[in-house]
């Protein structure tokens, strides 16, 4: 009787650090994705979706097979709006390792401006790319105006300080 | 390469076959081998319309009207829209207009070509509920700048998210348990394809063919090899190849590398639409576009980066027959 009692207290002692470590690691995954507001001048217009690495095809048919072989484990999207006007997605690729990251920035971005950001990062007129660790983020802008660039890229330093 | 009026003047007779109203109704309109062949050759309209877009960047849906007019009267020979678009259409079957929303704002088929299709085929006498602009789904609609709408009475705009697929799997050669849309399968007697020029990580070049792989229910399963024999099998499939017969391809803005989603470092507006009947010829001259491009811009031919688009090969060859990419076969015009 005695014992039993005692391996119940054991079983659940075990299934209470069990599910505190699961927590833990859950609190350890990143939100990446700024709330409204959280960048000056920039709001977040749409959910958070997330594709898994089986699942890419359905976001970016096409484009997901170079992901998929550098290793990507998913993918999370998220619209934005800078100052009720200017449009753009953020991508954040988890990568299986920084090395996959790596992979895809230096794929075609040759002709880019290198801007400080993470561990390596581009800018284009309308679009940021950058890799911190096994993260890899995009951020598309579908206007291009003299603000632009700079409005992603306090964008991308936001995205940046949640990683 | 002929001028316009000569053109006109040489096929006035009116070689398309898709207005003859026969008693067998479509399925009498299907001679695949005659379709788009004119003197031997497949007609293929190029027209350009270097103002398309105004000086903020956007089109100008004025121009976009004038630019469809001007190609489908140069490829039917009838200057008046109404008449010309009574060669290319039955007046009283269902008309669905296949679009191309999946890379995303900013590279999808735009939603003022998708309006002047629209206005045009309900001038010629096509009822508005008989009109149903699809695609894979309501956010690839969107993307095309078009609001889902399911009433009846009005032009339908729904992806198969809404009316989902077959369960019975059709195949083609590669193309082997091929689950598809029911809006192509059940709903639209006939489609005309409204594909966006773009350079594709696989493929080399999405256009008309591949435009095809938006309905079907799993596309990446047919990516391998790029694509080849993929694409050209799809198009096989006798409900595709039957009922997408007439292509208004959208290559006002494109994507010359980096596709098929938006890279806006790579974008560039040919302001142009390719139309005609021969899918194969079609993707042909859409090809050598993306490639004169490339060149333009002191890029590596798609060959040369290891992509070419074999698939267009394929889809002309004699277990195919889809058309012809062969040059000396192909009557382009440029207006």
């Amino acid at each position: 009787m005695f014992q039993s009692k005692i391996m119940s207290l054991a079983t659940a002692t075990l299934v209470m650090a069990a599910a505190v470590t699961f927590i833990g690691c859950k609190k350890h995954q990143p939100d990446p994705f700024p709330a409204s507001a959280a960048v000056a001048g920039w709001d977040k217009t749409s959910e958070t979706r997330t594709f898994p690495s089986k699942d890419l095809w359905q976001y970016i048919d096409g484009d997901a097979e170079q992901y998929v072989s550098a290793g990507v484990v998913s993918t999370s999207t998220s619209d934005y709006k800078f100052q009720n006007q200017l449009e753009a997605t953020l991508d954040v690729h988890t990568m299986g390792d920084a090395a996959g990251a790596r992979k895809i920035l230096e794929t075609g971005t040759s002709d880019a401006k290198p801007v400080q950001l993470g561990d390596a990062g581009v800018q284009y007129a309308q679009s940021v790319i950058f890799r911190k660790g096994p993260y890899l983020v995009r951020i598309v802008a579908y206007e291009s105006t003299p603000g632009t660039p700079q409005a992603l890229l306090a964008l991308a330093h936001g995205v940046e300080a949640k990683l | 390469m002929k001028s316009r009026r000569e053109f006109i003047k040489t096929t006035a007779t009116g070689a398309l076959l898709l207005g003859s109203q026969s008693k067998l109704g479509l399925a009498s309109m299907l001679d695949q081998n005659a379709q788009h062949v004119a003197n031997g050759k497949s007609r293929v309209v190029v027209a350009r319309d270097a103002a398309l877009h105004g000086q903020d960047g956007q089109l100008d849906e004025k121009r976009v009207l004038a630019l469809l007019d001007r190609a489908i009267a140069t490829y039917t020979g009838h200057d008046n829209p109404v008449t010309a678009w009574k060669q290319i259409v039955p007046m009283d079957k269902v008309i669905g207009l296949k679009t191309n929303g999946l890379g995303g704002k900013g590279i999808s088929t735009h939603a003022a070509l998708v309006m002047a299709v629209c206005e045009r085929l309900q001038q010629a006498g096509v009822k508005p509920g008989n009109i149903l602009v699809w695609d894979r789904n309501a956010r690839d609609l969107q993307a095309c700048g078009l609001t889902v709408s399911t009433d009846s009475s009005r032009i339908r705009v729904y992806g198969s998210d809404v009316a989902g697929f077959e369960d019975q799997p059709a195949a083609f050669g590669s193309a082997v348990n091929v689950k598809l849309a029911k809006i192509l399968t059940r709903e639209c007697d006939m489609v005309l394809n409204l594909p966006i020029l773009k350079d594709h990580e696989m493929a080399g070049v999405t256009f008309s063919m591949k435009n095809m792989y938006g309905v079907v229910q799993r596309p990446n399963e047919l990516h391998a090899a790029g694509c080849n024999p993929g694409i050209a099998d799809l198009n096989c499939i006798p409900v595709v190849r039957q009922k997408v017969r007439f292509t208004i391809g959208d290559a006002m803005t494109s994507v010359y590398d980096g596709g098929p989603g938006f890279h806006p470092e790579r974008l560039w507006q040919p302001n142009a639409l390719i139309v005609g009947e021969d899918r194969v010829a079609l993707d042909h001259t859409a090809w050598q576009m993306i490639e004169r491009k490339r060149a333009e811009v002191g890029m590596p031919t798609l060959e040369g980066v290891g992509r070419p688009p074999r698939y267009i090969a394929t889809a002309a060859d004699p277990a195919h027959g889809l058309g012809v990419n062969d040059p000396k076969r192909i009557h382009l015009i440029e207006v």
